[in-house]
């Protein structure tokens, strides 16, 4: 068996962490200022960049094959689909007893 | 070389989709949290200021970086620097240990003013405040569960790197022991402005 081997660089690493780093910032600065619904979804859209920089680079996903690319992806989509659409069916309720 | 046969890709693909299986069991927590925010947006709000933002971006800072000791870690074996990579995942658990001591505190602090689960300021109310703290403790707890077992798994492939049997020509162990350990990251990543950064 061959291992496909690729090395990546420290100062790579190096340099996303220091991204990782300034979106933290980013975000518990983001959070003293009060943008209503907004913040959630700048918050999330944060931590999304930040779970993209980790999955395609520190879990090496940029460089690994497609097939496993497209189950990852899979994976996401199940993920927003099972929470999106609970969700959607909890906002559309009409105020239930209690 | 009598080695077993070795199947690197299989291995690595098998590692990823047990991790699917935890982003879902993680999935199920965010789902009970999302619904409850709806439920309870003022609540949510309330119970977010009383978590303390410096602990928790600490947590942040000491959970990233442990991630970039491991990438750095992997990379080091595979070049041949067995006491560098060595090193690199001593500094990781050390980073978990940091991480797991600061998430003590926190949780006896907050024990310690009566926020619990059932707790008798906690059942007063609307019952929001109960359940923002409860998700709070059963989704950090899940979460230092995988730390605590992530660290322990990085500590069983150091004991492999300082036998020799896992080395730069064979480092899947590390590297799928590395997987985990970002998994772990990248829940913290959600789970903390969701929690410390609601309000």
């Amino acid at each position: 068996m061959t291992t496909q081997k690729h090395i990546l660089p420290f100062a790579l690493l190096t340099r996303i962490w220091l991204v990782l780093m300034v979106l933290t910032g980013v975000t518990v600065g983001v959070a003293s200022f009060d943008f209503g619904y907004l913040n959630v979804l700048v918050a999330m859209t944060v931590a999304s960049t930040k779970a993209l920089l980790v999955i395609f680079f520190f879990m090496h996903l940029k460089y690994e094959n497609r097939t496993l690319g497209a189950f990852v992806l899979l994976v996401f989509v199940i993920l927003a689909i099972f929470i999106g659409f609970t969700f959607f069916d909890v906002a559309m309720r009409p105020e239930a007893g209690s | 070389m009598s080695e077993a046969h070795k199947d690197y890709a299989g291995d690595k693909f098998g590692m990823w989709l047990f991790l699917f299986t935890e982003i879902l069991l993680f999935g199920g927590f965010f789902l009970l949290y999302s619904v409850y925010l709806h439920r309870y947006p003022v609540e949510f709000h309330e119970g977010g200021l009383q978590l303390s933002r410096v602990f928790g971006t600490f947590n942040t800072v000491v959970l990233i970086t442990s991630s970039l000791t491991v990438a750095l870690a992997i990379s080091a074996l595979q070049q041949g620097k067995k006491a560098l990579c060595l090193w690199l995942l001593s500094a990781t658990i050390a980073l978990a240990g940091v991480f797991m001591v600061n998430k003590f505190f926190e949780w006896s602090a907050k024990i310690g003013h009566g926020i619990y689960p059932g707790s008798p300021e906690m059942a007063a109310g609307s019952g929001g405040a109960n359940i923002f703290f409860g998700l709070y403790y059963l989704m950090t707890g899940a979460h230092g569960l995988h730390v605590v077992i992530g660290a322990a798994i990085l500590g069983f492939c150091m004991l492999r790197i300082w036998q020799g049997r896992v080395t730069a020509d064979n480092f899947g162990l590390l590297e799928n022991g590395g997987l985990y350990w970002h998994l772990v990251d990248l829940v913290w990543i959600f789970l903390f402005p969701l929690f410390y950064l609601i309000s």
